[in-house]
């Protein structure tokens, strides 16, 4: 890979942290979607300040974009306090106004300049290495490295220095609001990164890719761990692969980049989902399969227990016996839950016939006394 | 009066306009459904979700023939929300996050798709990029024929189970009691509601579909209660944008038409936010002024008429402003006065005292005793 590759590699990494980061944060207060909301209403904002500075490179246009986006949030939750509107259609009317507007000002008015629709949803990443960036007249790199760089820092950096506020207040923004520390301000910083970060990132990968960029590596991360600090780390860590990912892919095909790594982001949220340790799809449907086995085996000790030293012991301690219109398991599930409890050592076999051990005895107790107990605590509950 | 001569005659025009109408009114339709059950969002995702599903409908059959890039759109827009809910089922993960994910990813499928197939398929695949914003301009009369029959499949399908939706929308654990299939219920609202989003992607396109579903019903909402007239409003609404869009982005140079009827459905949004009769936010405001005003003429009545009833003849007794205010917090005292003046109730002495009037004395009274049964 030439140096431009390389450098177009690190400007995918360094947005995709950047978007992670904040991410986190968005998916946490269950505000994932204002991330699409956002990134489609900041596109009037960028198009007016054009417009006003004829520069597409001015910091202006980053400024208007995250004035247009913190707007937005502001203008949905005032359509939501009207209470005429429930927010998620609140949202589903501001955000496509503010983006039809964008588009008609660019279709319109900015016809050809480097300002056009595909770009907004696709972004320029194929190019950002021809924007350099000059520093006393000496070449230090592209442009969208030092953006990118900087808004990952600055993301990462207001993380830090607010980490506890950002927790208290996403958890609990009740005690964080009577603690002092206005939940609503913490809210609408937040919502200032993520517009910042949003319009920086926009610039080199469109808007698509801001959405997937904030979102899936944030999602896959909640589905790792329980802690806040780790999931930031495991999440920026997340985007950076399937940003590389995504490139990789796009480099191989010859196709849009953006898209690519969006891609990227859903094949990494994929395996994460299925393959999740402990809330991964695969570990889920092993949990509660095996839940219900066991649930099955305590049931059969509780039956074996009822039946012990009567008359029809002899009857009901038959396996063909749990197969019938009593118990009424599968023939292959009363294998499976046979089997499950012999590897317990809760039964024993002698030819067709199941008997109790000690330790099956006592589970069974276990179980009716536990179910006793509820059902006694459930009287007195006046239930 | 060029326009509506044009509309009779000219093919494109009237083509153009019977189909965003009739996009228009069918999202609307379905829409209603969608805002009441909180889904409005889920129209966003399905809708971006359709894109790699026309792609990869143009690669398999080779051509741009519309039924097919419907039933792709649609595939893939149904598997979006299908995979939406598996997430939210079996993971801790949310809905909205949920949404989002597969919103971006599928779209960003989509538009890998859209640059391979541009780099590859040649000139047979121009005009694919036109799903992105719409372009009602080409719509033809096959499209429009597709557009038809899906709509009157939607529209019947909504017609047939009506009670059954009904309920889901607006009591689903009831619905389970009474033993409705409630998930087969949510599934066959959700394949309608997708199969009318895809019908528009083509005027519409991907990006902006959503407010289509959205935007119609919110506003129809304002102006009604029952979901006969919501839908029927809703599908109106729909309708009018759809065609006031479709002809405005035709008539006027480089105006894409998806925007153009997003914005249309924007300003009657706010127009019904702020004027439909009884929710609308002027006619609350009216209300709570009239409201506030009849709490001051009220409360100052009251005041006059405990002061004069201490008196042996209460319509001689008069009293200074400056009393009654002591007696409340003092706003709107004055203009209390001067309201009771105009109806009769009371007079300003030439000291620029006040008392009440016989009626004013009766008015009081009634009032009072009013408060003590009300109180009782």
């Amino acid at each position: 890979m030439s140096g431009a590759l390389w450098e177009i590699l690190a400007i995918a990494v360094l947005a995709s942290v950047a978007c992670a980061l904040v991410g986190v944060f968005l998916v946490l207060r269950r505000l994932a979607m204002l991330s699409d909301a956002i990134s489609h209403a900041i596109l009037p904002g960028i198009v007016l300040a054009y417009f006003a500075t004829k520069d597409l490179n001015s910091p202006w246009l980053v400024l208007a974009a995250a004035a247009t986006g913190v707007l937005t949030v502001g203008a949905v939750e005032a359509l939501a306090r009207t209470r005429r509107l429930k927010e998620d259609a609140a949202m589903g009317i501001v955000f496509p106004a503010l983006f039809s507007l964008g588009v008609v000002l660019i279709t319109r008015f900015a016809g050809h300049v480097h300002l056009d629709v595909d770009s907004v949803l696709l972004g320029e990443l194929a190019f950002a290495p021809f924007d350099r960036m000059i520093l006393g007249g000496h070449d230090v790199g592209a442009r969208g490295l030092w953006l990118m760089g900087g808004v990952a820092l600055l993301n990462a950096s207001a993380i830090a220095a607010f980490y506890k506020e950002l927790k208290l207040a996403t958890f609990d923004a009740g005690l964080a609001a009577s603690l002092g520390l206005a939940p609503a301000v913490i809210h609408y910083g937040l919502m200032g990164l993520v517009s910042v970060t949003a319009v920086s990132a926009f610039d080199a990968v469109g808007l698509v890719l801001v959405v997937a960029l904030m979102i899936g590596p944030a999602a896959a991360a909640s589905l790792l761990t329980d802690r806040l600090a780790v999931m930031l780390l495991l999440a920026a860590g997340l985007g950076a692969v399937s940003a590389a990912g995504g490139f990789v892919l796009a480099w191989a095909l010859d196709a849009s980049i953006a898209g690519a790594m969006a891609v990227g982001v859903g094949v990494m949220f994929a395996l994460v989902f299925l393959a999740a340790p402990r809330r991964g799809l695969l570990a889920t449907l092993l949990r509660r399969r095996r839940q219900r086995l066991e649930f099955a085996a305590v049931m059969l000790a509780i039956h074996l227990a009822q039946h012990e030293g009567t008359a029809d012991e002899d009857e009901e301690s038959r396996v063909e016996h749990l197969q019938g219109s009593h118990v009424g398991w599968t023939p292959r599930f009363t294998a499976r839950v046979v089997d499950f409890a012999l590897d317990r050592e809760w039964i024993g076999r002698d030819g067709g016939r199941l008997h109790l051990t000690e330790a099956g005895r006592n589970e069974a107790g276990r179980a009716l006394s536990g179910l006793g107990r509820r059902f006694a605590a459930d009287l007195g509950a006046g239930i | 009066m060029t326009l509506l001569a044009e509309l009779v005659t000219d093919y494109t025009l009237r083509t153009v306009s019977l189909g965003s109408a009739a996009l228009g009114a069918v999202a609307g339709m379905l829409g209603a459904f969608a805002v009441l059950r909180r889904q409005s969002l889920l129209g966003d995702a399905v809708s971006h979700a359709a894109l790699p599903g026309i792609v990869l409908a143009f690669v398999v059959t080779g051509a741009k023939t519309p039924l097919a890039l419907v039933v792709g759109a649609a595939l893939a827009g149904w598997a979006a929300a299908l995979l939406v809910m598996l997430v939210v089922r079996t993971t801790r993960i949310k809905i909205d996050t949920a949404l989002g994910l597969v919103l971006s990813v599928f779209f960003g499928l989509g538009l890998l798709l859209l640059s391979v197939v541009q780099r590859h398929a040649g000139a047979a695949q121009a005009g694919l990029d036109s799903f992105l914003f719409g372009q009602a301009a080409a719509l033809v009369g096959d499209d429009l024929r597709t557009m038809a029959v899906l709509g009157a499949v939607v529209v019947a399908g909504l017609l047939l189970l009506w009670k059954e939706f009904k309920l889901l929308s607006f009591d689903p654990g009831f619905a389970g009691a009474l033993g409705l299939p409630v998930r087969g219920l949510d599934v066959a609202l959700t394949t309608l509601l997708v199969v009318a989003i895809v019908i528009g992607l083509q005027t519409v396109g991907v990006v902006l579909m959503s407010a289509v579903i959205v935007a119609p019903a919110a506003a129809a909402r304002q102006w009604t209660d029952r979901l006969g007239r919501l839908v029927l409003l809703a599908g109106a609404f729909g309708a009018a944008s759809g065609l006031i869009g479709a002809l405005v982005s035709s008539s006027v140079e480089r105006l894409p038409t998806g925007p153009t009827i997003v914005l249309t459905l924007t300003l009657l949004t706010l127009a019904s936010l702020l004027f439909a009769p009884r929710r609308g936010l002027l006619a609350a405001r009216v209300r709570r002024l009239r409201q506030r005003r009849r709490v001051a003429v009220d409360s100052v009545l009251a005041d006059l008429y405990r002061l004069a009833s201490q008196h042996d003849d209460p319509t001689r007794a008069p009293h200074a402003p400056d009393v009654l205010r002591a007696m409340r917090d003092g706003a709107g005292t004055g203009r209390g006065l001067e309201l009771l003046a105009e109806r009769g109730l009371a007079a300003r002495e030439a000291d620029g005292r006040w008392s009440l009037t016989p009626a004013g004395v009766d008015a009081g009274r009634r009032l009072l005793d009013g408060d003590a049964e009300a109180g009782a």
